[in-house]
């Protein structure tokens, strides 16, 4: 019996505790860009440079607070600066809307045009980020690190392995769960939501409803902006901020939403955790989950790794491929919202 | 007509380059990384060299009162190619009798190999540590006043055996840098009668290193050795093994030595240990103080590069020429006893007695003992990290 919660604790450790914690980030990522693929009908390239933007704002945000000397305890000071984030992210968003895409959307120009403009707004934030934060790593995590601690973990359940869960990684769960809730409660309960599903699911039978198409755009772009930053703030505590890896995050990103059915909510959240959990079972070494599980001399000499971890990224590339050659629409059958 | 003028033009210039390049005066490049990633330390690294050049002009006892001049060219650190062409115009158009360089591992390979040796050029390194330059094909002209990461290696093993650890799990950074060390670390390790349950790359500027960390932690073993840098995802590495409880104590090579790893960990890095190139005593002090005199700070690798071009000088005296084919044979003898032990600053003493017919046994500002095919044996401070700050335990 020790031996299997011995395991489980291993595994939690390295494999489903972080597993969990990433899952949600990607989810939340993936959400912005399905949601944003639903109504305006293109793969916006610029989502991951767009959390990065909103994860700056935030940034800049908490250093004021933790100037001012405000904080939250145990919290960290960043989910105070999260609504001046969201402010700004959707403040840019808007912009480029207005000034980048609604022309386009007149003309009723083809998606590919707007795959184009999304990779140069891409690139302009990418150099904004740059500009006013620096391409290195920024920590701004404040407040108390861990939920429990490995050792503490060990000394309190009398097991050989620890478990250890970090503050940030719990955060990540709950605020993530309260986004997605009210996002779909928003989606399906309220006036806008329904015309937002009826804008994506025919946008012409929509119009002629009386669905006012400019705030279906505008209240999308804001959501999307309000997903973009919580993920990248989120995904900033957890780990670091970075501009570059925020760029990187695109393609686990659309890998997730793609599986789970690009345009459907469900699917991105599930795709999220398939792409995260994918991507760290099967580099991790299970050699400690086996030695465990094993009766002593079944235990195994190598690491009973499938992949090196330097294939990570790789992974997510193979899912996106295998997902666009044997089934198409994602998991849940995607397209409408 | 144009051609004629261009024509014109190169004449007058080579014109004037000879006339420049009389019997008195003996260039020598200058070959760093004055723009790319080592960019903050070469200004001091090029400072300390044209200091000992200075020196020898000064006074005037080499070779009957040569003054050695530097030409600064850029290696890049990085870019092979710029920095070959560099390396090229340097000999041909200046025309130079050796080369202080060049700096990175990676660069100071492709220069000696399309440059110098094809030139029959002398080329002091003060800092390319990779262990594939020892045993490079170089025809003898090619030193370096920095240890090699082989040396290193042999280093950690031996401290990591003195401390009774039998198990160690090993990772380093995706680079010409950070395998040479992995590599020399395990195989000396294992000699010693230790094991390495695994030896695996992490790559630089990630967020996450939680998969890494966790193939380690499957392999496990007593300590980990972090063969990355301090400021990038040797720190991940760390912390992420700490967090997680995957290990507790952490061997440090050179890239992970500084005040910012401990400021970043806090006192979970407490009992951690390691080792960075630094030499002690009077000789490393008075080259601070001559620095300081000269007007620079005394960063990583100056003492090196001063050295580098004080033993190009030395060997010069001791074959009577400035020919690469005639002194390069000389370093080793001016830089090893037997002799007259030289410090920083008595660069003329040294010359005076060279140009006796004495033996010197140039000392430097980092204790110059070459070894082998004319590599630095290096000294080594033994660090701990005691109450979330580096404390020197040794030097060896």
């Amino acid at each position: 019996m020790a031996d299997i919660l011995n395991a489980l604790a291993v595994f939690g450790n390295f494999v489903a505790v972080p597993g969990i914690a990433y899952g949600s980030q990607l989810a939340l990522g993936a959400l912005g860009i399905t949601l944003i693929y639903a109504v305006l009908r293109f793969a916006n390239f610029a989502h991951g440079d767009t959390m990065a933007f909103g994860t700056m704002a935030a940034i800049l945000g908490t250093w004021g607070l933790q100037a001012a000397g405000i904080g939250l305890g145990p919290l960290p000071t960043a989910l105070l600066a999260l609504p001046l984030g969201i402010a700004a992210t959707a403040g840019l968003v808007l912009l480029t809307d207005r000034y980048i895409y609604r022309y386009h959307r007149a003309r009723r120009s083809t998606p590919v045009t707007f795959v184009i403009l999304s990779i140069g707004v891409m690139f302009v934030l990418n150099g904004l980020v740059r500009f006013v934060i620096g391409p290195d790593d920024q920590r701004f995590a404040d407040g108390e690190r861990f939920i429990i601690r490995a050792r503490d973990f060990e000394a309190l359940t009398g097991l050989e392995e620890g478990l250890t869960i970090r503050t940030t990684q719990l955060l990540t769960l709950v605020v993530a769960v309260a986004v997605v809730a009210a996002l779909f409660w928003f989606l399906r309960r309220t006036r806008t939501g329904k015309a937002m599903r009826a804008f994506s699911d025919n946008e012409d039978l929509a119009l002629l409803s009386g669905v006012d198409p400019d705030r279906v755009v505008r209240v999308t772009w804001l959501i999307a902006a309000a997903l973009a930053t919580v993920a990248g703030v989120l995904y900033g505590l957890d780990k670091s901020f970075k501009p570059f890896t925020y760029f990187q995050l695109l393609l686990p990103m659309f890998a997730a939403a793609i599986v789970g059915g690009i345009g459907h909510p469900v699917g991105a959240i599930a795709g999220g955790f398939v792409i995260a959990f994918s991507e760290l079972g099967l580099t991790y070494a299970y050699k400690r989950v086996a030695g465990y599980l094993l009766p002593e001399p079944w235990a195994p000499e190598g690491l009973m790794q499938l992949l090196g971890t330097d294939y990570k990224f790789a992974i997510s590339f193979i899912i996106l491929v295998v997902v666009l050659l044997v089934r198409p629409t994602g998991l849940f059958r995607g397209q409408v919202i | 007509m144009r051609g004629f003028t261009i024509a014109a033009l190169a004449a007058t210039a080579i014109g004037s380059g000879a006339a420049l390049a009389d019997d008195h005066e003996v260039k020598i490049g200058v070959l760093l990384g004055f723009t790319g990633p080592i960019e903050s330390l070469t200004p001091a690294m090029a400072a300390g060299a044209e200091m000992a050049m200075k020196e020898v002009t000064d006074s005037a006892m080499l070779l009957g009162g040569k003054a050695l001049v530097p030409v600064r060219a850029d290696s890049t650190c990085v870019d092979s190619a710029a920095a070959s062409a560099a390396a090229e115009r340097l000999v041909t158009a200046e025309g130079v009798a050796a080369i202080m360089g060049a700096d990175c591992s990676g660069v100071t390979t492709a220069v000696l190999q399309n440059v110098a040796v094809p030139n029959g050029i002398v080329m002091i390194s003060p800092s390319a540590t990779s262990p594939a330059l020892s045993a490079i094909e170089d025809g003898g002209l090619f030193f370096r006043t920095a240890p090699s990461d082989a040396r290193q290696g042999a280093i950690a093993a031996e401290i990591l055996r003195e401390k009774g650890v039998e198990e160690i799990a090993l990772t380093y950074t995706n680079n010409d840098y950070g395998k040479g060390l992995a590599e020399a670390i395990a195989q000396n390790f294992e000699a010693l009668g230790g094991t390495v349950t695994i030896n695996t790359p992490h790559e630089d500027g990630k967020a996450d290193y939680s998969a890494e960390v966790g193939s380690l932690a499957a392999a496990g073993g007593d300590v980990l050795v972090v063969a990355g840098y301090l400021d990038q995802g040797g720190r991940g590495i760390v912390q992420g093994a700490i967090d997680t409880g995957a290990f507790d104590v952490f061997y440090l090579p050179d890239g992970m030595v500084g005040d910012s790893l401990p400021a970043a960990i806090g006192s979970a890095l407490d009992g951690s240990y390691g080792a960075a190139p630094g030499s002690t005593g009077e000789n490393a002090t008075t080259f601070e103080g001559l620095a300081v005199s000269a007007g620079f700070e005394a960063g990583p690798y100056a003492g090196e590069s001063y050295d580098a071009a004080a033993l190009i000088a030395l060997a010069m005296q001791k074959a009577g020429s400035t020919k690469a084919s005639d002194f390069a044979a000389a370093v080793l003898d001016v830089a090893n006893a037997p002799g007259e032990p030289i410090g920083p600053g008595e660069l003329k003493r040294a010359l005076e007695i060279i140009g006796a017919g004495g033996e010197v046994d140039y000392q430097g500002a980092t204790n110059v003992e070459l070894i082998g095919p004319g590599e630095s044996a290096g000294s080594y401070r033994q660090i701990e990290i005691r109450d979330g700050a580096i404390a020197t335990v040794g030097y060896r």
